[in-house]
């Protein structure tokens, strides 16, 4: 099964790297807002089911993956094809 | 009474690049400090460990996120439950804040810029172990150099932080964004600090500044009160 993490900075914190870019796109001539940069982490899990990679990936994001302090994540799984 | 020599570990991680500076401070200030690998298990008979500064598994994912699974963590992680003294240096730093051992985060510098100068920092506890040498609201020149220094504690964290104590060095100028311009904190038993600045590049005044040596000292006589105890 397929995993995407997708880690961002959490609401309300500073993210000077979201406004460097948002900066850069409107002197491109891009009206724009509020942009955050985060982070994306494709997996190949082993798991029977989709629950369990479920709650597999949420266990990577904890331990490792995302720091809870400043980041929040979200979980998206694709089924094998086949 | 002789004054024996405490023996003090210096944490190698791959990547790390102040870990031999840490090695000739701490000697230079009359400790006996040695390499410990970053795959031991366990540590050898040591009064005081230091996380050097760096960049351990090349800051890959977050600084410090790779580094405080390595073996040799697990085995500070120990000791610093024993009662063990800990200092954690720039790379350090980060390092124990994502194992948990200190509170909150080292992010992104606010201006995005690597910085790389002298800093003057403010000593708001001298009643560490890591401060001893000083006294409360001295101002000690120390250089800094990270990308990723911006301290982070959220409202509830840095106000409980605060009502504890936990603040031991603040920046008196704005150098990376860290809330309330935080430079170093220490743990709730107050065996564990961390800090950005690096006493271990100021310990001799040929070098700009011998301030670090104040840190660097207190730590080591700390860690020989603590050998002479267990006499």
């Amino acid at each position: 099964m397929r995993a995407t993490v997708l880690v961002r900075p959490k609401q309300g914190i500073l993210d000077p790297q979201g406004q460097a870019v948002e900066s850069s796109l409107r002197q491109l001539g891009f009206s724009v807002g509020d942009a955050r940069v985060g982070r994306v982490v494709d997996l190949e899990v082993e798991s029977p089911d989709a629950g369990t990679a479920r709650a597999e990936v949420e266990r990577m994001c904890e331990q490792l993956l995302a720091n809870p302090l400043i980041e929040s994540y979200e979980i998206e799984l694709v089924e094998d094809e086949g | 009474m002789t004054s024996p020599q405490p023996r003090i570990g210096v944490l190698r991680f791959p990547g790390a690049c102040d870990d031999r500076d840490a090695l000739w401070a701490l000697g230079a200030l009359d400790a006996e400090a040695v390499f410990v690998w970053h795959t031991e298990t366990a540590l050898p008979d040591l009064d005081a460990v230091v996380l050097p500064g760096g960049f351990s598994y090349g800051d890959y994912l977050r600084c410090g996120a790779i580094a405080r699974f390595a073996p040799a963590m697990a085995a500070v992680s120990e000791f610093v439950a024993g009662g063990g003294l800990v200092l954690g240096i720039c790379n350090g730093f980060q390092i124990l804040c994502e194992a948990g051992l200190l509170p909150g985060v080292l992010r992104r510098n606010e201006s995005l810029s690597f910085v790389c100068c002298d800093v003057p920092i403010v000593v708001e506890r001298a009643d560490t172990p890591f401060t001893t040498r000083c006294v409360d609201g001295d101002h000690l020149t120390i250089p800094v150099k990270h990308g990723e220094g911006c301290w982070y504690a959220d409202d509830a964290l840095y106000d409980e932080l605060v009502s504890r104590r936990q603040v031991v060095l603040r920046y008196t100028e704005p150098v990376n964004g860290s809330r309330n311009d935080v430079a170093g904190v220490v743990n709730e038993h107050g065996n564990v600090m961390g800090l950005m600045p690096h006493p271990e590049h100021a310990v001799d005044p040929l070098l700009g500044s011998a301030d670090g040596a104040l840190i660097l000292s207190s730590l080591v006589e700390s860690a020989r009160e603590r050998a002479l105890a267990a006499v």
